[in-house]
């Protein structure tokens, strides 16, 4: 079975080829599509587990298993940079060891949940429409699949493309909505930018190493470390720069929050549970070359820090259900990045694994709101959904408990996890950099304290007190046709252009009498209440599988996860390790300010007393509220300094060269040889008599030229 | 005794004269007959230079010029035939159409 890891792919792909070039163009039923969907999702997460049980029952875990498929670039003998000869072929081979085989689980399993809840997401949309759809995300399996599993750089480049190409097709799904295209691209078009990084860091690898191989690579990095030494920095700088775009990190994560703009399972799935994630896959499968390259490492681990902090404060003041999700991901990308940075790759792939579960619970619970309320996006318009949808109530609940960090739930355990490897980076002077990585520190828990602020600020604006929604908002929530989908494109579009801390005015309250609208409120069908089930389970138990040695006072080990990586992914270990004291002291306190932040939110958005005091808090500090509410003016400082300059510099080779210059020497030679012809026309009179002296006197002067 | 200045005399005047013809000239078929002049001025000129030199190859182009101008009778007749067919005269002043 682990010899046919390439069916693990394969089987999404036929089903987006089958879903796209038949079922789409022969206008198939939503039945037929789904059912070709299911099965591309379904039969790779079967595949995926056979392989991973072959593998581990057969070789073991700490084993790497390299399935060739074919020859894919056999380019030759190339001279590398020291000058030997280095024969460069590329197999398109796949790769089986224990980071690939975590990914690939929860990528298949929470895949597989997301396609299901997407037949009863999509269900209004047209049967062309829906089969695209499927179409599209089986792709994205495809691709993703290829990413985790290729065993050298480019194969994983290819992955990282295509996931990038069916994050753009998703985002932009809406394509008649202008906006949609226009977050379609930007979030392309910013990939783009991480990607070229990516692509210098390959070539560099095939200059210095002669291969993309990553056990080769590796091979050679710990033969001859010091040969390779002043190579290592820049290949994971700039791998850096592509995992940074494709993980929405600081200063490429503009492209995330817009996002939001694609159907709310594709936010799930691509933009919270498994694409985001590639960057810190990417940089834990290179976690040799990173770890050969201190500095690098701090860079990673500043910039997941600093990106932490940063995007939690944006999502403070987001009204946009989902836009609060999305700011979310982006701080907890960071933190993977913050910890990977820390040298605790294990650590980083385990938030990875957690966050998958309850980031895609808390976005199919979003869409599940979403479905409910007609399409209606803005938190401010709506409230008391608890006892309408109890199950997504629960399952959002547990999920936010998850990622606000409250002990037993999945997001506790990785993300204490973290905190205990940065601050031991911090005190045990990590490359001689304590004091760097101790301030990190102190973000994390600043951010983590933001976090359970603002996601239960979430919960209780969307479930707690009563509902404010408009009653023709509501009355479309009760048929999920194409009229819900129009108003959660029109809800998205307006929650897009910032928004205020605050509902969106009392007198909207009186306007919209709650018992007119409350009986439209319904959970939502099975087929998307099944998904938020099981991955709320998963949200409560999947951070059982890494209990740190800590949290069984040693006596113990219950670390099966980090176990599980040591092989592949060893940490970058400090020599002293905080005392199990401390350790403990660093656990109340994370704890502790997770449940100050549930306090804070608590007692500004729940109660009679909601709203009051943010209102207030806004009114005296104007200035810091206007900010965060437009999130810093950075889409603003973007516009500024490149889109418009660019913009200028594209009208300029448009009016300044391409009309002037290229079109202008063109017709100019045109007008010349107009004129000439105008004049030289009046030659020839149509006398034959003239022609006839012409030519006397053109012989007479060749006579005389011949003579003299 | 005729030398070969009288031959060459006698064929600049026939040249001049069809040169002359070809440009004061307007009737298209006189203007044929000044070019049928003009080559049988040229012609004399190679037989003279022929038989002075003793050379062979100058009743080559002798005979050579004769087909020539037969073929270009045969062709400027047509042309006419054409002409007065299009605009019932022989005048070249009213035939320009060709003006630029």
């Amino acid at each position: 079975m682990k010899d046919l890891l390439w069916l693990v792919p394969l089987f999404p792909l036929l089903g987006a080829m089958v879903n796209g070039l038949i079922g789409h163009r022969r206008g198939w039923s939503h039945h037929a599509s789904a059912r070709v969907a299911l099965a591309g999702a379904g039969l790779a997460l079967l595949a995926g587990l056979g392989a991973i049980a072959d593998w581990a029952t057969t070789v073991g875990t700490h084993s790497v298993h390299v399935n060739r498929v074919f020859t894919w670039i056999p380019a030759g003998l190339a001279t590398t940079a020291d000058g030997l000869l280095a024969d460069v072929t590329v197999e398109f081979a796949l790769r089986l060891d224990a980071l690939s085989a975590v990914m690939l689980f929860f990528v298949t399993f929470v895949g597989f949940l997301i396609h299901v809840y997407s037949v009863g997401y999509m269900h209004g949309e047209s049967a062309p429409a829906f089969a695209r759809y499927f179409a599209y995300l089986n792709l994205f399996m495809f691709a993703m699949l290829t990413l985790i599993l290729g065993a050298n750089l480019l194969v994983l480049f290819v992955g990282w493309e295509g996931v990038g190409l069916c994050s753009y097709l998703l985002i932009g799904f809406y394509f008649e909505k202008d906006w949609c295209a226009a977050a379609g691209k930007k979030a392309f078009i910013v990939n783009r930018i991480g990607d070229f990084g990516f692509l210098l860091a390959i070539f560099w690898a095939i200059k210095v190493f002669g291969t993309v191989d990553i056990a080769t690579m590796q091979a050679l990095l710990a033969a001859e470390p010091a040969k390779y030494a002043s190579a290592v920095t820049p290949i994971a700088l700039l791998l850096f720069v592509g995992a940074v775009g494709k993980s929405a990190q600081l200063p490429l994560y503009v492209w995330l929050p817009d996002a939001m703009a694609g159907p709310t399972p594709v936010s799930a799935l691509i933009h919270a549970a498994t694409m985001v994630t590639a960057g810190v896959y990417m940089v834990a499968r290179c976690n040799f070359i990173y770890a050969a390259a201190p500095e690098a490492m701090l860079v990673v681990a500043i910039v997941g820090g600093v990106t932490a902090l940063f995007a939690a404060t944006i999502g403070v003041a987001q009204n946009d259900i989902k836009k609060v999700l999305a700011y979310s991901t982006v701080s907890q990308l960071g933190y993977m990045f913050l910890a990977a940075g820390s040298g605790a790759f294990a650590a980083a792939i385990f938030h990875v694994f957690t966050h998958a579960f309850f980031k895609a619970c808390l976005f199919l619970g979003a869409g599940s709101v979403i479905h409910a309320c007609g399409g209606e996006q803005d938190m401010r318009k709506m409230g008391g959904l608890k006892k309408y949808m109890p199950v997504t109530y629960w399952t959002f609940m547990v999920a936010t408990l998850a990622l606000a960090g409250i002990p037993i739930f999945a997001g506790f355990f990785s993300k204490d996890e973290i905190l205990a490897k940065v601050f031991a980076a911090g005190t045990g002077n990590l490359h001689g950099y304590g004091s760097i990585y101790l301030a990190l520190w102190g973000m994390a828990v600043v951010g983590a304290f933001i976090t359970a602020f603002y996601m239960f600020r979430a919960v209780y604006m969307t479930f707690h007190g009563e509902y404010r929604g408009a009653p023709e908002a509501a009355h479309h929530g009760g048929g999920h046709g194409k009229e819900g989908r129009e108003a959660e494109l029109a809800s998205a579009e307006r929650g897009g252009h910032g928004g205020a801390f605050v509902p969106a005015g009392g007198e909207e309250r009186h306007d919209a009498p709650p018992h007119q609208t409350e009986h439209h409120l319904h959970e939502s069908p099975p087929s998307m209440i099944w998904p938020l089930r099981i991955l709320g389970v998963g949200s409560v138990l999947a951070g059982l599988v890494g209990v740190s040695k800590v949290m069984t006072f040693h006596l113990v080990d219950l670390n099966w996860f980090e176990h599980f990586l040591h092989g592949v992914a060893p940490a970058v270990e400090v020599a002293h390790h905080p005392s199990l004291a401390v350790e403990w002291a660093l656990i109340v306190l994370s704890v502790g300010v997770a449940l100050a932040g549930i306090a804070l939110a608590r007692s500004f958005y729940y109660g009679p007393q909601a709203f009051t005091k943010p209102q207030r808090l806004a009114q005296r500090l104007p200035a810091l509220y206007r900010a965060v509410a437009n999130k810093y003016y950075v889409d603003e400082l973007y516009e500024a300094i490149i889109v418009r300059p660019l913009v200028a510099l594209a009208r300029f080779t448009w009016k300044g060269i391409d009309t002037v210059a290229i079109d202008g020497t063109l017709n100019a030679s045109a007008f010349f040889t107009e004129i000439a012809g105008d004049v030289l026309r009046f030659v020839q009179t149509g006398n034959v008599r003239n022609y006839a002296l012409m030519v006397l006197l053109g012989a007479v002067a060749a006579a005389l030229w011949l003579l003299v | 005794m005729i030398t070969i200045t009288h031959y060459l005399a006698l064929s600049l005047v026939l040249f001049t004269l069809g040169v002359v013809g070809m440009v004061i000239r307007r009737n298209f078929i006189t203007l044929l007959m000044c070019v049928e002049l003009i080559i049988n001025g040229a012609t004399i000129n190679f037989i003279a230079y022929a038989r002075h030199l003793g050379d062979v190859t100058g009743q080559v182009f002798a005979v050579f010029l004769i087909t020539i101008a037969a073929a270009e009778a045969a062709i400027g007749l047509g042309i006419i035939v054409a002409l007065v067919r299009l605009k019932q005269t022989v005048q070249l002043d009213q035939a320009n159409v060709m003006r630029g």
